[in-house]
């Protein structure tokens, strides 16, 4: 296997890249969410047992397997999101089979967005979603402490106030 | 990932983060809107309305002095108008075979309610009845008419309207994206335009319609003026039509050329070749092979019934095809000073102006069909949605419909000026290191043979920059010199085009080469580079390969390269990513009337060590993309804000 994509060169005040990495509390979520979707999916199962299909023990037990791999790669999924706050622009990184690198200008971001769902709420943590002219930018920084995203929110809106640019 | 062994919980408490005070100001509201101190207030119901005829006799300023002004008399006419004479067509038409027999009574047969109505007399009241209806109509587009005007102030383009539901829209002047002035055929005859002023976003458009042809094209230029921060420009020429009767308005409105469009046309396209582009195309490969297969079914079985199914595509096709001619012809791109105006159409007439800056990404694209006769499209991706339809039936995006390839690279060259200065730069510097002290060698071939594609290039060294290096782009069939080169592996993606897959960053813009049967040049100014991205999924892992991306607003160009070499890549987002920065810094192009940021001052950089060097760097992007009012205030929060990060150093 060839090396995995990983840009060079993204200096922070001309040291080294050190990711700044979301909360631990977020691995407990996406566990969680794992959890949630073995139980649907197992009871989507239900049926071929109660009809007593052959097929429905090897169902089972793929859906079982299909959530363990998933569950097993959340914590390096985890840890492969991180984000750099540059001198003018944001980068951020997610995936692990998919692996994206963005590069966002402080100057062009439209708005931020701060989201909040049920289980992020209930361990404290928040979702800072970047909006740009361009659809295309997707960058949604998932896991952040409450205080944190709102701290960084601010800190995103000042300093792309004093960066402004056109679209 | 540099740190993988960190758990997410360590890292985030590791690294405290010198967060800003929270600022209430939302993005954009940076500045107080400066200008007249009257912009903010709705005009009372005693502010003096000017009827349009009379302001387009008066000064050069003319509708954008800053007060209320309706809009042409005819305008509801022009805009239900026609659905009401249509329906007035419908009622007459119907109603003609009774009144015929009103006239013309005949004995016998169940009676009429018409003749029922004037055997007791009731006639007089059914007129009546009539009468009030149109009565009603008429006041009703009056008082519409009445309730709608507009005004255009320095900062702003101000539109109210509506009788029962009130609308009242304001848009910022140096926002505009483009201008559009469109003449349907029905307006034409009246003497009437239709003013589009178009904003970024979705039904952002401020829509004058319609004016008076002449104050329309006056207002234009005015609006630009205003729009380019410009102090003052020479008075948009405004010859008044030579009769003020109907009539005599439409003879000058057809004979008259464009007007406020002179100047040479830098692309002609003659009709032949209009026409050849439009039957060039996989619809007609589509249309002729589905018609020979038909008449070869109709010859071997001899059954008709296929001609049903055939003939009405074969109608929708010439239909087609002739209104994307009619729309086309008079196809006319020139060069002024509030940008690029587009214009076009023979019956419904557009003109569209483009300031600089607003274009986002371009594409040069060569379908299959037009590569023996050589012939290229030219799209463009914009934040404004203009209602107005494209030349050649087309998304408005497409600038140029067809065109050769001087052409296309002329009218790139209107789009993006100062493009060509920056292609190639440093590219036979980087060619004559890898040549050594050989002057033989041209920058050309070297570059070539570093690509691994022997494209029979020009061994000229200025060949291989400014518009040398566009067209090699365009037409070498293997790799470019300048541009990245896709590795041999990629071919298992890119089975064709492999070699002319590659990606060049020159000056202010990132050019990206793609397909060997579709041939396309992508041109992506950095200024307009919202964001920049690489990607990699699990095939191109396998592959080392990787995907770069570079976000424009929406449109028909995606500036994607795939299949870009791993080891390249890395390295890729980062320099995009500067260099994206760097250009949006140097634009200027927001307020493109101003004096250019050399002239204007430039205050130091405080807040000591590495702040005061990136304040100086800051500095010019400060003097020349703010406006005047806003300029001081956000210089400090620009220190400020260096302050900050000098203190989370």
């Amino acid at each position: 296997m060839a090396e995995p994509l990983e840009p060079a060169g993204l200096t922070v005040d001309g040291s080294a890249v050190e990711w700044r990495r979301v909360s631990g509390r977020y691995l407990a979520i996406d566990l969680v969410g794992t959890a949630v979707l073995l139980v649907l999916l197992e009871a989507a199962t239900v049926p071929l047992h109660l009809l007593e299909l052959p097929f429905a023990w090897p169902a089972s037990i793929a859906v079982l397997v299909l959530c363990a791999v998933i569950a097993g790669l959340t914590p390096r999924r985890v840890r492969a999101i991180g984000y750099l706050l540059r001198e003018d622009d944001l980068v951020f990184r997610r995936g692990l089979l998919q692996r994206k690198y963005t590069a966002v200008p402080y100057g062009r971001m439209q708005l931020v967005d701060i989201n909040r769902g049920p289980l992020a709420r209930l361990a404290g943590l928040s979702e800072l979603r970047l909006v740009t002219a361009a659809a295309a930018t997707q960058v949604v920084i998932p896991g952040l402490p409450e205080a944190d995203a709102e701290q960084l929110r601010d800190h995103l809106v000042a300093v792309a106030e004093s960066r402004r640019a056109g679209l | 990932m540099s740190d993988p062994s960190g758990d997410g919980a360590r890292s985030e408490g590791s690294r405290p983060i010198d967060w800003s005070p929270p600022s209430g100001q939302p993005f954009g509201a940076a500045g107080p809107v400066h200008g007249r101190a009257d912009a903010g207030q709705p005009a009372s119901a005693s502010a003096p309305l000017v009827d349009v005829p009379t302001a387009a006799a008066a000064a050069a300023r003319g509708l954008a002095d800053g007060e209320w002004h309706r809009l042409h008399p005819a305008t509801p006419l022009l805009k239900g108008g026609i659905a009401l004479l249509a329906i007035i067509g419908v009622i007459i038409a119907n109603l003609r075979e009774r009144l015929v027999e009103l006239f013309l009574p005949r004995s016998g047969g169940p009676e009429d309610p018409l003749d029922f109505a004037v055997r007791h007399g009731w006639l007089g009241w059914g007129v009546l009845a009539v009468l009030g209806v149109l009565l009603v109509l008429v006041l009703g587009y009056w008082l519409s008419w009445r309730m709608h005007s507009f005004r255009i102030t320095d900062d702003v383009v101000e539109v109210r309207s509506g009788v029962v539901f009130r609308r009242n829209r304001r848009a910022r002047l140096d926002r505009i994206q483009s201008i559009n002035v469109a003449r349907p055929l029905l307006a034409r005859l009246l003497g009437a335009s239709k003013l589009e002023i178009n904003q970024a976003g979705q039904d952002a458009n401020v829509n004058l319609e319609y004016l008076h042809r002449d104050p329309a094209i006056a207002l234009r230029g005015e609006v630009l003026r205003l729009a380019s921060g410009a102090a003052s420009g020479p008075a948009s020429p405004s010859t008044a039509a030579p009769g003020s009767a109907l009539v005599d308005r439409a003879v000058h409105e057809f004979t008259a050329g464009e007007e406020g469009d002179e100047g040479e046309s830098v692309v002609r396209i003659p009709v032949g070749r209009l026409l050849g582009s439009i039957l060039l195309s996989g619809y007609t490969l589509f249309v002729v092979v589905s018609g020979i297969a038909s008449f070869v079914g109709i010859a071997v079985f001899q059954e008709y019934v296929v001609l049903v199914a055939v003939l009405p595509a074969l109608i929708a096709f010439a239909g087609v095809t002739a209104s994307k001619l009619l729309r086309s012809l008079r196809y006319r791109i020139v060069p002024s000073r509030d940008g690029v105006r587009v214009s076009y159409g023979l019956a419904s007439t557009t003109s569209e102006t483009l300031p600089p800056g607003r274009v986002h990404s371009v594409q040069i694209v060569q379908p299959l069909l037009w590569r023996p006769v050589g012939w290229w499209q030219l799209q463009v991706n914009r934040a404004s949605h203009s209602s107005a339809q494209g030349a050649a039936g087309q998304a408005n995006t497409t600038l140029l419909p067809v065109g050769t390839t001087e052409d296309a690279l002329a009218v790139l060259a209107l789009l993006l000026p100062g493009l060509e200065a920056g292609l190639g730069r440093g590219l036979d510097g980087a060619a004559s290191a890898a040549a050594g002290s050989s002057a033989s060698a041209s920058a050309g071939t070297e570059a070539d043979a570093d690509a691994g594609a022997g494209s029979g290039a020009d061994s000229d060294a200025a060949a291989v920059r400014g518009r040398g290096l566009l067209e090699l782009a365009l037409l070498a069939p293997g790799g470019a010199p300048g541009f990245s080169a896709s590795p041999r592996r990629a071919a298992w993606l890119r089975p064709f085009s492999w070699r002319r897959n590659g990606a060049h960053l020159g000056g202010s813009a990132v050019l990206l080469r793609k397909g060997a049967v579709w041939r396309s040049l992508t041109i992506v100014p950095l200024a307009r580079v919202q964001s920049t991205a690489v990607r990699q999924g699990p095939v191109l892992r396998l592959l080392d390969l990787g995907v770069l991306q570079l976000h424009t607003v929406a449109g028909p160009v995606r500036p994607t390269l795939g299949a870009v070499d791993r080891a390249q890549l890395d390295a890729d987002l980062a320099r995009y990513a500067a260099a994206a920065v760097a250009a949006t810094r140097e634009e200027t192009s927001d307020r493109w009337g101003r004096a250019p940021a050399s002239a204007r001052p430039v205050p130091a950089g405080s807040a000591g060590g590495s702040g005061a060097s990136r304040g100086d760097a800051t500095s010019p992007d400060l003097a020349t993309s703010r406006t005047d009012a806003a300029g001081d205030e956000r210089h400090d929060h620009e220190r400020q804000d260096d302050e900050r990060m000098g203190g989370a150093r």
